[in-house]
């Protein structure tokens, strides 16, 4: 009897049967609502929408929800029904200097200009897991009155200045870099990457890319392979309202608002010759609330401008081959996971050539044996 | 629950053939494009589709862009029909286009491959749809693609002669099995995608348009019908098949691609990998042990 890898129509309906139980799991547990993964799992939704790269939080939740919280296989799910919307446009620049800003900490200064706001943030909890009360539902009890907003949100956000405006007006940090004057932007879901990338693709490779890819690339700067210590000048979560200019008549509609995060970072000046010593600039922009990531970004997005910043690309943070065209999860999981299709046929043709190599090798022992003995 | 497959389109929140016709027209150009400079890979903006790329995203947006409603589909892996990943492509178009799908390589208007080219020989009428994992002939020996796009602009591709001479040097003969680089049309040497040694010489002057697409590297070429297209080789090597060993046990072949299979008792038996040429010459064969003949093949299928 052969035993042949081959399935056909009814052992992938099967197999599909399986999945719609497993994803069920016990049926004595109430099912979970895609409202529910939208509103308590909402940091999931939020990177399912920057590696989906669509910003609609109804549909990530319903991926998270179809794809048992496998948020790669949910931000594929994203992707693909992103892929079938009709472009009809492009909005307007949105200045993040304008953000409603719900958190924001500016670490190269004790007392930052417009003041830091901590915001929603893990970074200050224990990291217990607690079997019985939740410190932090614990924290929602303590008092019924609200927050006092002014505590936690700027009152006016013309007043947070670029914490890094003293550097500027000192001409110790370089200047922001000019966009391409015609104002286009290079649109990476409509044009392929390819190489050498400009910054505005570079910045939305990375701004889709996959988190942990990036955090560990950009770890390893960290670690040694990297020569451009960073320091986050400004980073701030919170929202921005997008506007788009209908061609018509000419006039701006705000189509709604979305959160963002955004990343600055400073670093060690580069090598130009005769250039004036100045500290150069990491940059990031992800669609929710995702700082883990921007800051990875930030960093990655530093270190890919070795060369233009003069200086000799020998790291792996510093080939932007390697950083870019690695670090989207659609791809990268599709491809992975395609040595389970058949390979039969290109293998058969590998083991034909092994066997002739091994003949001619045991022929060539046979000889040298033989010559050996004599 | 899973739905069925026929409330698909009727939900009309997809297009026919799943991508937007901006998506096609854009790349219809770019086949146009592809089919000017034979060989050439051209970029394009490659979309997700529902499957995962590496599993024939790029050939399934060179169907989903070609496809009308007339058109006859066949889609196979292997050679097979009935592989896991053919059966779920050409499901994904029954369901988005409700077109006509066969197993029969005479019957259909496009066939979308992947590692093999059918045993039956096409025709005017028809389009070869080819998956590519890695449309770059030179990328394991040049790693940057702004190094490779200048290697084939100025034509030079010495590095993969160097390649087969090292081979040679090493192991006596050229270790390429599948996915051996061709020449298309004197000008461009292109990655054939895995296909086995075998089937190289069936590019050369086909009478269908063969296009080429991966997905995942945003590329897309063609070999049009009728264009010459050589397999590399050195002069005193000259470009040679793997020889067949074995006999197909269903059908008798001995001239088809043969798949190999160990039996449970550790024995090799042998089959074609096209199993629609199989099916088709066992169909054909009235007496066991008689040949099949063309005619023969002829007969049964016009019945």
């Amino acid at each position: 009897m052969s035993t042949v890898i081959k399935g056909g129509e009814a052992a992938i309906r099967a197999s599909h049967k399986l999945v719609a139980e497993q994803r069920r799991g016990d049926v004595a547990v109430p099912e979970l609502s895609a409202a529910q993964v939208r509103e308590q799992l909402g940091l999931g939704v939020d990177r399912v929408i920057s590696e989906g790269s669509l910003y609609d939080r109804e549909l990530a939740a319903l991926a998270i929800k179809q794809s048992q919280c496998d948020l790669a296989e949910a931000a594929f799910l994203v992707r693909a029904f992103r892929a079938t919307l009709r472009r009809f446009g492009v909005s307007a620049p949105f200045d993040t200097d304008k953000m409603a800003v719900r958190r924001r900490v500016a670490p190269i200064y004790k007392d930052p200009p417009g003041g830091q706001f901590l915001g929603p943030t893990y970074d200050y909890v224990h990291r217990f897991i607690e079997l019985g009360q939740d410190p932090i539902e614990e924290c929602r009890d303590d008092d019924d009155a609200p927050l006092d907003p002014t505590a936690y949100e700027a009152a006016d956000t013309s007043a947070i200045e670029r914490s890094v405006g003293g550097l500027l007006a000192e001409d110790l940090l370089e200047p922001l870099p000019g966009g391409d004057p015609s104002g286009k932007v290079a649109d990476l879901t409509r044009e392929p990457l390819s190489f050498p990338a400009q910054r505005d693709t570079r910045l939305q490779a990375l701004a889709r890319g996959d988190e942990g890819y990036l955090l560990c690339l950009a770890y390893s700067s960290l670690r040694g392979y990297g020569r451009n210590h960073p320091y986050i000048a400004d980073l701030r979560i919170g929202e921005v309202a997008v506007s788009f200019v209908i061609p018509e008549i000419g006039l701006s509609v705000t189509l709604g608002e979305i959160t963002v995060t955004e990343c600055q970072t400073v670093h060690q000046p580069g090598n130009v010759p005769d250039a004036p010593p100045r500290l150069t600039r990491g940059y990031a922009l992800v669609l929710g609330q995702n700082e883990r990531k921007a800051i990875s970004i930030a960093l990655l997005d530093r270190g890919l401008r070795a060369e233009e910043l003069g200086e000799e690309p020998l790291l792996p943070t510093q080939d932007e081959e390697l950083v870019l065209a690695n670090c989207d999860n659609v791809s990268s999981a599709g491809l992975v996971q395609h040595l389970k299709l058949p390979h039969y046929v290109d293998f058969k043709g590998q083991i034909q050539v092994l066997r002739r190599r091994r003949a001619e090798y045991e022929r060539s022992r046979a000889e040298q044996e033989e010559q050996a003995a004599e | 629950m899973m739905r069925d497959d026929t409330e698909f389109l009727e939900d009309d929140v997809y297009n026919f053939a799943y991508l937007d016709e901006d998506t096609k027209q854009m790349i219809r150009r770019t086949i146009l494009k592809a089919v000017a400079i034979p060989g050439f890979q051209v970029p394009f903006g490659s979309r997700e589709i529902p499957l995962p790329h590496g599993w024939g995203t790029g050939g399934m947006q060179l169907t989903a862009s070609l496809l009308g409603q007339s058109d006859v589909l066949k889609v196979i892996d292997q050679g097979a029909d009935d592989t896991t990943n053919a059966v779920s492509i050409r499901r994904f178009f029954k369901r988005t286009t409700k077109v006509r799908t066969t197993r029969s390589t005479r019957e259909a208007t496009i066939i979308q491959t992947r590692h093999r080219i059918p045993e039956h020989p096409l025709t005017e009428e028809q389009i070869l749809v080819f998956q590519v994992p890695s449309p770059e002939p030179m990328r394991t020996l040049v790693r940057t693609e702004a190094e490779t796009r200048k290697l084939h602009a100025a034509g030079d591709y010495s590095i993969l002669y160097l390649k087969l001479y090292e081979d040679i040097a090493r192991f006596g003969n050229v270790a390429t099995a599948y996915n051996h680089p061709v020449l298309v049309n004197g000008r461009y040497v292109a990655a054939p995608s895995p296909i086995p040694k075998f089937d190289n010489p069936k590019l050369h002057r086909n009478r269908a348009l063969l296009v080429f697409s991966a997905g995942r590297e945003n590329r897309i070429y063609a070999i049009p019908p009728f264009t010459t297209v050589t397999s590399l080789d050195l002069e005193d090597y000259p470009f040679a098949v793997e020889p067949q060993e074995g006999r197909c046990h269903l059908c008798g072949s001995t001239s088809a691609f043969l798949d190999e299979r160990v039996t449970d008792d550790g024995d090799r038996v042998f089959a074609c990998s096209d199993t629609s040429y199989c099916e088709e010459r066992r169909r054909a064969k009235r007496r066991p042990n008689e040949p099949v003949t063309d005619r023969a093949i002829e007969e049964s299928a016009g019945q």
